[in-house]
C-alpha cells in the first residue's frame, strides 16, 4: 500500500521545521511496510488532486505567504473539491489562515482559499510559545510551539483543541485550529507530527481508508514519541 | 559626576561577575545606563578613528575577534566585546571596561558585534563607520518572528546611520539585497571558485530561494551552503556581484589555506564559515584603508573562542565542542563531523533558553540523515529538550540514547566510547559544557 503526499509549495511555506511533519508520515508508513511518495509542488504547478492522498501546507513568512495568495485562484475550485469529496489536508499556521476566506494585514486583506468559512486579522504583537491543547479526536494531549501575528476566528466550526496551556487561534477564546471534513487546521508548529504521533496516525489512516478502504494501522513502538510529548505537558500544563 | 559614577558602578559590576566566574556582562552596562543614559554616546564619541560593527546570523563572534586582533597586531587600540555579549548593554560593558575611572577613553577603534535585533538600539548612542554583514540564515524565529522581519530591523537601523557604510557578503542573496535596498555605500565579498563539490547543499533548507526585487526564483551556478552561492535572476539584473575583496585557491587539510588580493593566507581551523570569517574580516579593515602586514601571523595563532571547534585533551581522548544553533550551522558542523574518517561518538546538547530560542524546531530543518555513515559509533541526545533531540535522531534512522545531564553523559561516553568524541551546543548549553570538559583536562593534564 501507498500514500501519496502533496507538499504545496515548500518552497515558499516551509518556516517552521515543517519537513519534520513530512518525514514523521513517510517514516511511519516505512516502519508500517507501507509506501510513501512525496511530491514537491511549486507556484504555476499543475496539481492532480486525484493522485494526492495528503496536502501538507506549511507556514511561510508574511511576504512570502502574499505570493502565494496571488496564485490560488487558480487551484482554488479543485482545492474545494478535493475537500469535499473527503481529501485529507494538514494545513499549519500560514497554510492554515490560508484555508480561510481572507487574512487583513492592516489596510490589506489577501483572499484566502475559501475552503472553510474562517478569517484572519493582523493583530497587535505575536502570539509566541509552547502550547498544549486537548482534542475531542484524541485522548492524547497535542503539543507544539505557536508563532503567529494573525488572530484566526472560526464561528461556529469545529476547533482541532480546546487550549490548556498557550494562546490559541486568537488569544481569547481558547480554542485553537480548525477541524472541518478531512482538514486540520493548526496553529501548532514544532513540528507537529513527530511529538503527536496520534495526530500523525490519524492522518495517515484517514487518508488509507478512503483509499484503500478500511485498513489496519498496526501500532508501533512509540514511547520515544510519547516521552517527549508528555515531557512538553508536564511542563506546561496549567491544570 | 554621573557619568564617573555610571562608569565606577559599571567596573565594578564586571569585576564583582568576574569574580563569581560569571559569563556574559550585560547587566554592568545596563545599570551603567541606567545611572547616565549618554554613556555609551559619551565613550564612543572618545574613539580616535574607526568603529566597526559585525553583524549577521553566524559567524560575528569569529570575524568581530579576527578584526580585533588584526587591528591590535597593526598597532592600534581597540574595543572589543570579544565575550560576544552583542546587545546594547553588553556593548556599554564592553566600553565601560576600555574606559578609566575618570571616563576618559583611550581608543583607536572599536570592534562591536551586534545582534541583529538590537542595531537598531544602539545606532541612536553611536554611528558605525563600518558594518560588516556576515550572513542571514533562520535562527530564534521565536525571538525575532522571521527573516523578512530580521531584514526590516536592519533596515530601519541603517537607515538612522545613512553614512555606515556595509561590508557585505555577496554571495547572500538576502545580505546583498538588504545592502542594495538600504541606500547605504557599500562593499562586497565572496569566495570567487566553487569550492565543495556540495551535492547536499542543494538539498539544504533555504532562505532567500526568490530575489528579493522583482520575486522570481533564483538560478544558481553553484552554492557553497545553504543559500551562498552564485546566484542571478533569470527576470531582473540582480545578481551576485563581482566581489570588491575575494577570496581564491580555498584549499582544506588540517586547517584551511587561501589566497585574498594576491596574498596566501591560512589558518589552523576548519569549517568553510571560517573562510567567510577570515575574508570578512580583512574586508572591513582593507576597506577602512588598513594593509594588515601582520594579518597572516594573527591568522596562524588564532585560537578559536571557546566553543568554536574547540579541542580538549582528556587523557588519551580527544573531544572537539562546537557551537550548532541553528539550521546552517548545525549542517556545517555535521560537514565537520563527517570529515573527520575515524570512529567516534556524537553527543547534542540542546536547550531552550531565551537565548537558544525557545522553539527547537529547526531542528528538523538540519540533515541529521547524512550521520548514518559518518562511522558514528554511539549518539547521545541531552541538555533541557534532550527528549526531542533523541525523537529528531529516531526519524533519521539513528538510534540514540538520551540523558539530560551533559555531564553524566561526557562522563559516560569518555569511559566507553571510541575515545574520539564530537559535541554539539546550541547557546546556553555552550558554557556549561565548556566548563565541564576544560575541568576534565586539567584534571588529567
Amino acid at each position: 500500500m501507498k500514500l501519496t503526499i502533496g507538499h504545496l509549495y515548500p518552497e515558499l511555506l516551509n518556516l517552521y521545521g515543517d519537513r519534520g511533519n513530512i518525514i514523521s508520515m513517510v517514516q511511519r508508513l516505512k516502519w508500517r511496510g507501507m509506501d510513501a511518495q512525496v511530491k514537491e509542488f511549486s507556484l504555476g504547478d499543475k496539481i492532480d488532486f486525484s493522485q494526492l492522498d495528503i496536502i501538507l501546507l506549511g507556514g511561510g513568512s508574511d511576504r512570502e505567504q502574499l505570493l502565494v495568495c496571488n496564485r490560488l485562484k487558480k487551484i482554488k475550485s479543485d482545492f474545494i473539491a478535493y475537500v469535499e469529496q473527503g481529501g485529507v489536508v494538514l494545513a499549519i499556521c500560514g497554510g492554515y489562515q490560508l484555508l480561510g476566506n481572507s487574512y487583513k494585514m492592516g489596510d490589506e486583506t489577501v483572499q484566502g482559499l475559501g475552503v472553510v468559512d474562517i478569517h484572519t486579522e493582523r493583530g497587535d504583537g505575536r502570539l509566541i510559545g509552547n502550547i498544549v491543547l486537548q482534542s475531542d479526536l484524541f485522548p492524547l494531549p497535542v503539543v507544539g510551539f505557536e508563532n503567529h501575528g494573525g488572530r484566526t476566528f472560526i464561528g461556529s466550526h469545529r476547533p482541532f483543541g480546546q487550549v490548556r496551556s498557550g494562546h490559541g487561534n486568537n488569544g481569547r477564546d481558547r480554542q485553537e485550529g480548525v477541524v472541518y471534513k478531512n482538514v486540520i487546521g493548526t496553529y501548532l508548529h514544532g513540528p507537529l507530527l513527530p511529538k503527536n504521533p496520534h495526530v500523525c496516525d490519524y492522518l495517515l489512516q484517514t487518508a488509507l481508508d478512503r483509499r484503500y478502504g478500511k485498513v489496519e494501522l498496526p501500532p508501533l513502538d512509540d514511547r520515544d514519541e510519547l516521552a517527549a510529548n508528555r515531557y512538553i505537558v508536564k511542563r506546561f500544563s496549567q491544570e | 559626576m554621573r557619568k564617573m559614577l555610571a562608569i565606577g558602578a559599571t567596573k565594578f559590576l564586571i569585576w564583582l561577575g568576574r569574580a563569581m566566574h560569571k559569563q556574559g556582562s550585560s547587566t554592568p552596562g545596563k545599570i551603567g545606563l541606567k545611572i547616565y543614559p549618554n554613556l555609551l554616546r559619551d565613550l564612543a564619541a572618545q574613539v580616535r578613528e574607526d568603529i566597526f560593527v559585525v553583524c549577521g546570523t553566524n559567524g560575528k563572534t569569529t570575524t568581530n575577534n579576527l578584526l580585533c586582533q588584526a587591528l591590535r597586531a597593526e598597532g592600534k587600540k581597540v574595543v572589543c566585546n570579544s565575550a560576544g555579549a552583542n546587545m546594547l548593554y553588553g556593548i556599554v560593558t564592553a566600553f565601560a571596561a576600555s574606559a578609566g575611572l575618570g571616563g576618559g577613553l583611550d581608543a583607536d577603534c572599536a570592534c562591536i558585534e551586534i545582534d541583529e535585533a538590537s542595531a537598531r538600539r544602539a545606532f541612536p548612542h553611536f554611528k558605525p563607520r563600518y558594518m560588516v554583514l556576515t550572513n542571514l540564515f533562520r535562527d530564534q524565529l521565536d525571538r525575532y518572528g522571521e527573516i523578512d522581519l530580521t531584514m526590516e530591523v536592519l533596515k530601519e537601523a541603517l537607515a538612522m546611520s545613512p553614512d555606515t557604510t556595509l561590508i557585505v557578503n555577496g554571495d547572500d542573496p538576502l545580505s546583498f539585497a538588504l545592502a542594495k535596498q538600504s541606500g547605504n555605500p557599500f562593499v562586497t565579498f565572496g569566495v570567487d571558485e566553487q569550492v565543495l563539490d556540495a551535492k547536499h547543499a542543494a538539498r539544504e533548507t533555504k532562505e532567500g530561494r526568490f530575489c528579493q526585487m522583482c520575486g522570481a526564483l533564483l538560478q544558481y551556478d553553484y552554492y557553497h551552503y545553504s543559500q551562498l552561492g552564485k546566484y542571478h535572476c533569470p527576470k531582473c539584473d540582480f545578481a551576485r556581484p563581482k566581489p570588491d575583496y575575494a577570496v581564491t585557491n580555498v584549499h582544506f587539510d588540517r586547517g584551511i589555506s587561501m589566497r585574498i588580493e594576491g596574498r596566501q593566507f591560512r589558518i589552523n581551523s576548519r569549517g568553510f564559515y571560517n573562510v567567510y570569517n577570515i575574508l570578512a574580516a580583512y574586508a572591513a579593515a582593507a576597506a577602512a584603508g588598513f594593509y594588515l602586514e601582520h594579518f597572516d601571523q594573527v591568522l596562524r595563532r588564532y585560537k578559536a573562542q571557546s566553543g568554536r571547534m574547540e579541542l580538549f585533551e582528556i587523557g588519551s581522548r580527544r573531544v572537539v565542542l562546537n557551537l550548532a544553533k541553528n539550521p546552517a550551522g548545525f549542517n556545517q558542523n555535521i560537514s565537520a563531523v563527517l570529515e573527520d574518517g575515524a570512529p567516534k561518538d556524537l553527543l547534542v546538547v540542546i536547550n531552550d533558553g531565551a537565548q537558544d530560542g525557545r522553539d527547537i524546531s529547526w531542528l528538523w530543518d538540519v540533515d541529521f540523515e547524512r550521520l548514518q555513515h559518518g562511522r558514528v559509533q554511539s549518539f547521545t541526545a541531552s541538555g533541557v529538550r534532550a527528549l526531542d533531540m533523541q525523537l529528531r535522531f529516531k526519524y533519521a534512522d539513528i538510534p540514540s540514547q538520551a540523558q539530560e545531564n551533559a555531564a553524566d553523559a561526557i562522563g559516560r561516553l569518555l569511559a566507553e566510547g571510541t575515545g574520539n568524541l564530537y559535541v554539539l551546543c546550541n547557546y546556553t548549553a555552550l558554557y556549561s559544557t565548556h566548563l565541564i570538559l576544560k575541568k576534565l583536562e586539567e584534571e588529567t593534564a
